[in-house]
């Protein structure tokens, strides 16, 4: 067990930033903490780095209790979103700053970051101030400074955050390689649960400061433990119904009561993925009018609008969306392949139900 | 390159203003002075500029002065990291505090400091066993300057304090850094060009310091004398040109000094856009 949090609290003032949260991370994997800004994702990070210390509860590092270890001991590499590169000197000195201090010899020095420079790609810049470095390569070198005192754990906050769209998507692969390449246990920050999905082996999910779900990406895609998590993962569909007349209800749309009475109430939620939709109005159960498309390359994403005014995402391939001769406008009927209750009066989540 | 255009007008306007205020307030007057030292003969130049105690007053006037900024340039970090960095009950007093000697007419800050250093005051009862002269001493001056500076360091410094990323810090601390070596391998040379204007603005103000020189200098002649006392005893002997040669010196040597430390400004920013 590379990191261990065990029921770990942190308080600002009054307000719980981290509460009660505990997990593992094994050596050499990498992990995503996944939640909304304000989550307490961040904050956890800190306080593995020993930048801020907990109210309760032990964090260990290799198995060592580190709770009373100051930072400077945890040999922990940290990313900051900013970077936070030293302004006053070259990219050289940036890299070897840690070393310095661990009071490395000169030629190992010299030797560690002609390797970082290569691993990092990164050459021709070791007199370059930060100011006359590009986002990327700001970036490249806040990771070459925390790696270069081979640091028991990386740690990275946002650090897809601050560039573009393009440059995020090679990013991404980039980080995975480099982790690969490295090997080195990483735990990163993002509120962008694609990103998390794409590029972590498991997922941390926190909201108001507790954990919500740990799992891979498929795990917490799959089978979400609450609504927090199936709508955070993901897009869903979420509709709360009624009972009435024994159906449970809104507007055209009906589902089984499951066991409740009229005028309990009942969430349910469904993935855009189990949605049939057919250009044939009469096809499906429902109808409804295609009310626009969103192209999202090779997958579409369609908001289809009941008469009642309800609206339902559904997806499909640019294939199948071409075969269907769908268009904006046009009337469509669709059914609910399958679905999970997220509440019922109670608070259970359930198993996927098929519908049709 | 490129030249973004200015979204605001008026640059001409602005520039022409800006050129005439400053012929107006600086330039026109230094001309002058340097209009009236060519009235003399070199000769009569070097007889009131190079000789035994003007040599003396120079050398008081720009030791003092460089030790007073350099004084000020210590305990102006120190005090303006305690104003910005940390909270404590009276904070905004002592921030208030920092700018009396702007205000304080510089004649009574020196009557003030007179008799607080003087073998009698508070102060200088406790300096004089440690055979320290408070007053009637170079140290006396050293005191006086450090008092009409103190503000320069302090004032340039808190703003460029507060926008410090304090990320940069932590980085520096979980690479190890103890908290002393952060601040001196790290912050201190961010806040270098800084420090050096506000040396700069001290210095330049010790330079022209007077009316709190006479009074805790006692202006003995090759010992305590600064060069504005001489070039003021000079006027009142109704001798316009050794004043003004005098001054002439002060000028030119204040104008290499300042050039020589903004140059050294421009090289602590290497690292700035």
């Amino acid at each position: 067990m590379s990191i261990e949090l065990k029921k770990v609290t942190k308080y600002f003032g009054d307000f719980p930033a981290v509460y009660d949260v505990s997990f593992a991370v094994n050596e050499g994997e990498l992990v995503a903490l996944l939640g909304p800004s304000g989550s307490g994702k961040t904050t956890v990070l800190r306080l593995i780095a020993g930048l801020e210390t907990p109210d309760r509860g032990e964090i260990y590092i290799r198995g060592k209790k580190v709770n009373n270890i100051p930072v400077q001991q945890r040999n922990i590499g940290f990313v900051f979103q900013s970077y936070a590169l030293f302004k006053s000197m070259t990219v050289f000195e940036n890299i070897a700053f840690g070393l310095k201090i661990k009071k490395w010899k000169k030629t190992e020095i010299e030797q560690r970051v002609k390797e970082l420079f290569e691993l990092l790609d990164l050459k021709g810049l070791e007199e370059r101030f930060p100011h006359q470095l590009s986002g990327g390569q700001r970036q490249r070198v806040a990771i070459a400074r925390a790696l270069a005192p081979k640091p028991n754990v990386l740690l990275l906050d946002e650090p897809f955050g601050a560039v573009d769209a393009k440059i995020r998507q090679e990013l991404r692969e980039w980080l995975v390689h480099l982790h690969h390449d490295v090997n080195v246990t990483t735990i990163f920050v993002t509120h962008d649960q694609e990103e998390a999905m794409e590029v972590a082996s498991r997922i941390v999910i926190f909201s108001k400061g507790c954990l919500e779900q740990i799992g891979t990406p498929r795990d917490v895609y799959e089978n979400p433990v609450n609504e927090f998590v199936a709508r955070f993962v993901g897009v869903m569909n979420v509709l709360e119904l009624v009972v009435t007349n024994g159906v449970a209800r809104i507007g055209e749309l009906e589902f089984p009561p499951h066991g409740l009475i009229d005028g309990q109430k009942l969430r349910i939620g469904f993935r855009p993925y189990a949605v049939n939709v057919s250009s044939d109005p009469n096809r499906y159960r429902y109808k409804a009018i295609l009310r626009h498309t969103y192209f999202l390359g090779i997958m579409l994403r369609l908001e289809l609008e009941l008469p009642s005014g309800i609206v339902i995402k559904a997806r499909m391939s640019k294939e199948e969306y071409n075969s269907l001769g769908l268009q904006d406008g046009k009337e469509v009927s669709f059914e609910i392949k399958q679905y999970r209750i997220l509440s019922k009066e109670g608070n259970q989540l359930s198993e996927e139900i098929p519908a049709v | 390159m490129f030249k973004r255009k200015n979204p605001l007008p008026g640059f001409g306007l602005s520039l022409g203003f800006t050129m005439m205020y400053l012929s107006v307030i600086v330039l026109l007057p230094l001309c002058v002075l340097v209009f009236k030292t060519f009235e003399m003969s070199w000769e009569e130049f070097w007889r009131w500029t190079i000789n035994e105690r003007a040599i003396a007053s120079y050398k008081l006037t720009f030791g003092a002065s460089f030790c007073a900024a350099l004084l000020n340039s210590v305990f102006g970090i120190l005090t303006a990291w305690v104003l910005v960095r940390h909270d404590f009950p009276g904070k905004r007093l002592i921030d208030a505090l920092v700018d009396f000697p702007f205000a304080l007419p510089t004649a009574v800050a020196g009557l003030t400091l007179a008799e607080l250093f003087s073998a009698n005051g508070w102060l200088g009862k406790m300096l004089e066993p440690m055979g320290i002269q408070g007053v009637y001493s170079p140290i006396g001056v050293v005191i006086a300057l450090t008092f009409v500076g103190m503000p320069f360091v302090i004032r340039t410094l808190q703003p460029v304090i507060e926008s410090l990323d304090l990320e940069i810090e932590e980085a520096a601390l979980i690479l190890g850094a103890s908290r002393t070596r952060t601040f001196f391998s790290v912050i201190l040379p961010m806040l270098l060009p800084t420090i050096i204007t506000g040396f700069a603005l001290a210095f330049a103000r010790a330079i022209g310091e007077y009316g709190s020189i006479v009074f805790i200098s006692g202006n003995i002649p090759y010992k305590t004398e600064i060069a504005p006392v001489l070039i003021v005893m000079r006027l009142e002997e109704y001798n316009y040109v050794g004043a003004t040669a005098i001054a002439l010196v002060l000028l030119v040597v204040s104008f290499l000094l300042l050039a020589l430390i903004n140059w050294l400004q421009s090289w602590s920013e290497r690292f700035l856009e």
